[in-house]
């Protein structure tokens, strides 16, 4: 039998988790509600957040957290990039060309990866790796509560900055109605490319807030961008508050199935998966596909 | 926008007859060279699985990113039976093709049923196809993720298992013969063309009264069945398959680019996809040898300018196909 004192500690696990998975479905779903691309480049800009980190603590000292000041801009500058140069030519190209180029983008980076860094997987010791809080009972690790907190606070700050601000405007204006934007002198290329940069930095950073628990490597990022598509499309794809729900709710059961043996933890996830698509393929909060 | 290559405009059987036979002719040539008939063998392999893929995903117009799910389920299906049941692979080449196709069947119940469409479609045939590979990477009995090894009986071809490697180039090749007269036949079917009205534009054919939904179940059958006969070859070629290789994101990917690269939804396209992308990845896997990572890179950079410049594949720039549009926003 499983006591309770153990459930409570998977879905704590699950939880906190969740919180990460959630700010890196936003960047997902940011990228494809505001430019209709799915993005098989997103973990890939995670496993690069994380190796950005990583360099700036081992070579500099610097902590991930105020770390995130230098790794944010840097990559809402690739995310520009990388949409100028070859994501903005293939906006209305049929939705399986616009998978393989993301894809080709992501062969190559994560490629790089490898040629510049190995496959060693690699992991830094800041202090308080070690430290954790007891709450009734429940042990939560201090690295985890911190990603928790910092992507809900960057959760937070995106869902200001897409509601209160022109930029947000903007961006939303344009996810809805692109003609209707450009009508209104709405610079849809520059939104575009401030959509895939923004939502680039998102996942770098959720990439930064996890290297304090996680090891990084060059194909780290692919289980990440797997439990991304899951939660995107089970929270509705291109829905903001569909996508925090999602990772929360694809956490918890991800820590439920942790009390199963061995790495059987992830089919309850897949299983959710499956039967949120036959049940309500729009997802939880989407309207229609 | 959707372009379609006009198939009479094109003497498709007359070029894969021509391209069959040289290929036959080719074998005792190659077989000399041991890494030459490697190579070819592979060409065979990935041409026959994407004309598999494209039955559903290139004339069908349903995108599939997960075939690596029917694909390692036939290698593991004729591989269980031949390991734990001593069937011989031949007869489970044909158990592979029919489990596939029922998964292949029970996906797409899933997916056509709740009206699942382009991105939706692939990220759920990716997701079981993950699903898939978790299953058996976990499963005691079938050596978890280290995979089954096909115990070697030598010269035996009632078992499939030959010492040379030029019968396994012959059984590919009539494997290609078969998928590709199928893709012929198809192009004239009934079933065919409602498969490209479907791509075209799948309320219009719904309005025209084809059965959109017994349609792309039959793709998704044939296109299932024939790729769990080609993870039988893999398995038999390789003699050992493990989940992460055959169940992978990878193997979907591998499966589907000839065909894109060629030419999605046509005959010939796979075949020549899947001789530039061999023989480009043999290339600069030598080339780069000892740069771990250089060969994918460059991988990486040619998908993105294929995708970006020649959308409709080598088929679309040798067919009078009008080139796409492709203005940024």
């Amino acid at each position: 039998m499983v006591d309770w004192q153990t459930v409570a500690q998977s879905v704590a696990g699950g939880l906190l988790l969740g919180g990460v998975y959630a700010l890196v479905a936003l960047g997902l779903n940011l990228i494809f509600g505001v430019m209709k691309v799915i993005n098989f480049a997103h973990g890939t800009f995670m496993m690069l957040g994380m190796y950005a980190s990583y360099w700036l603590f081992t070579l500099y000292g610097i902590d991930p957290y105020p770390g995130i000041l230098l790794v944010a801009p840097l990559f809402l500058l690739l995310g520009v990039l990388v949409e100028r140069v070859v994501v903005s030519r293939i906006l209305d190209a049929p939705e399986h060309d616009q998978l393989l180029v993301t894809l080709g983008v992501s062969l190559f980076l994560q490629n790089l990866a490898l040629a510049l860094f190995k496959a060693d997987p690699r992991s830094i010791r800041p202090l308080y790796a070690d430290w954790s809080f007891s709450v009734g009972g429940v042990v939560l690790s201090a690295p985890r509560l911190g990603a928790f907190l910092a992507a809900l606070a960057l959760a937070g700050l995106f869902f200001w900055l897409l509601r209160s601000t022109d930029l947000g405007k903007a961006m939303r204006a344009a996810a809805e109605e692109r003609e209707g934007a450009i009508l209104v002198g709405i610079d849809v290329r520059w939104i575009y490319a401030l959509a895939f940069g923004i939502g680039t930095a998102l996942v770098a950073v959720a990439g930064s807030i996890v290297l304090p628990f996680f090891t990084v490597s060059p194909s780290v990022g692919e289980t990440f961008l797997l439990t991304a598509f899951i939660t995107v499309v089970l929270g509705g794809l291109g829905s903001f508050p569909g996508a925090l729900i999602g990772g929360l709710l694809i956490g918890l059961v991800e820590g439920l199935g942790a009390l199963l043996p061995g790495s059987l933890r992830q089919l309850p996830v897949f299983i959710l998966f499956v039967l949120s698509l036959l049940v309500r393929p729009q997802g939880l909060l989407g309207s229609r596909q | 926008m959707k372009v379609e290559v006009d198939p009479r405009r094109r003497p498709t059987i007359i070029g894969l007859l021509v391209i069959l036979a040289i290929l036959a002719a080719a074998g005792p040539f190659l077989a000399s060279n041991r890494y030459a008939i490697q190579v070819a063998t592979l060409i065979l392999l990935f041409a026959y699985l994407a004309s598999g893929w494209n039955i559903l995903s290139g004339y069908g117009g349903q995108f599939s990113f997960g075939h690596a799910a029917f694909f390692g389920l036939g290698a593991y299906t004729s591989t269980i039976l031949f390991v734990k049941f001593g069937v011989s692979p031949w007869v489970g080449m044909l158990a592979a093709g029919l489990v596939s196709a029922l998964l292949g069947l029970f996906i797409g119940l899933a997916c056509f049923r709740s009206g699942l469409r382009g991105a939706y479609f692939a990220l759920a045939t990716l997701a079981f196809a993950e699903i898939l590979r978790v299953i058996f990477v976990n499963w005691d009995w079938v050596g978890r993720s280290q995979g089954l090894l096909i115990q070697l009986v030598g010269d035996e071809p009632l078992l499939f298992q030959f010492t040379a490697r030029l019968p396994y180039y012959y059984i590919a090749l009539a494997l290609l013969a078969l998928v590709s007269g199928v893709a012929l036949l198809l192009e004239r079917l009934k079933l065919g063309y409602e498969l490209r009205a479907i791509k075209s534009n799948e309320v219009a054919a719904a309005v025209l009264g084809v059965d959109v939904f017994r349609a792309k179940m039959w793709a998704m059958g044939l296109s299932a069945f024939f790729t769990g006969i080609g993870g039988t070859f893999y398995a038999q070629y390789l003699y050992y398959i493990e989940p992460f290789q055959v169940f992978g994101v990878g193997m979907s990917v591998d499966i589907l680019l000839p065909a894109i690269i060629g030419g999605a939804g046509t005959v010939i396209g796979p075949i020549i996809g899947a001789a530039i992308l061999v023989l480009l990845g043999e290339g600069t896997r030598t080339f780069f040898r000892g740069f771990a990572g250089a060969d994918l890179m460059v991988f990486g950079v040619i998908l993105v300018l294929v995708i970006l410049f020649m959308p409709y594949g080598v088929m679309g720039l040798l067919g009078s196909a009008p080139k796409a549009k492709k203005e940024s926003a």
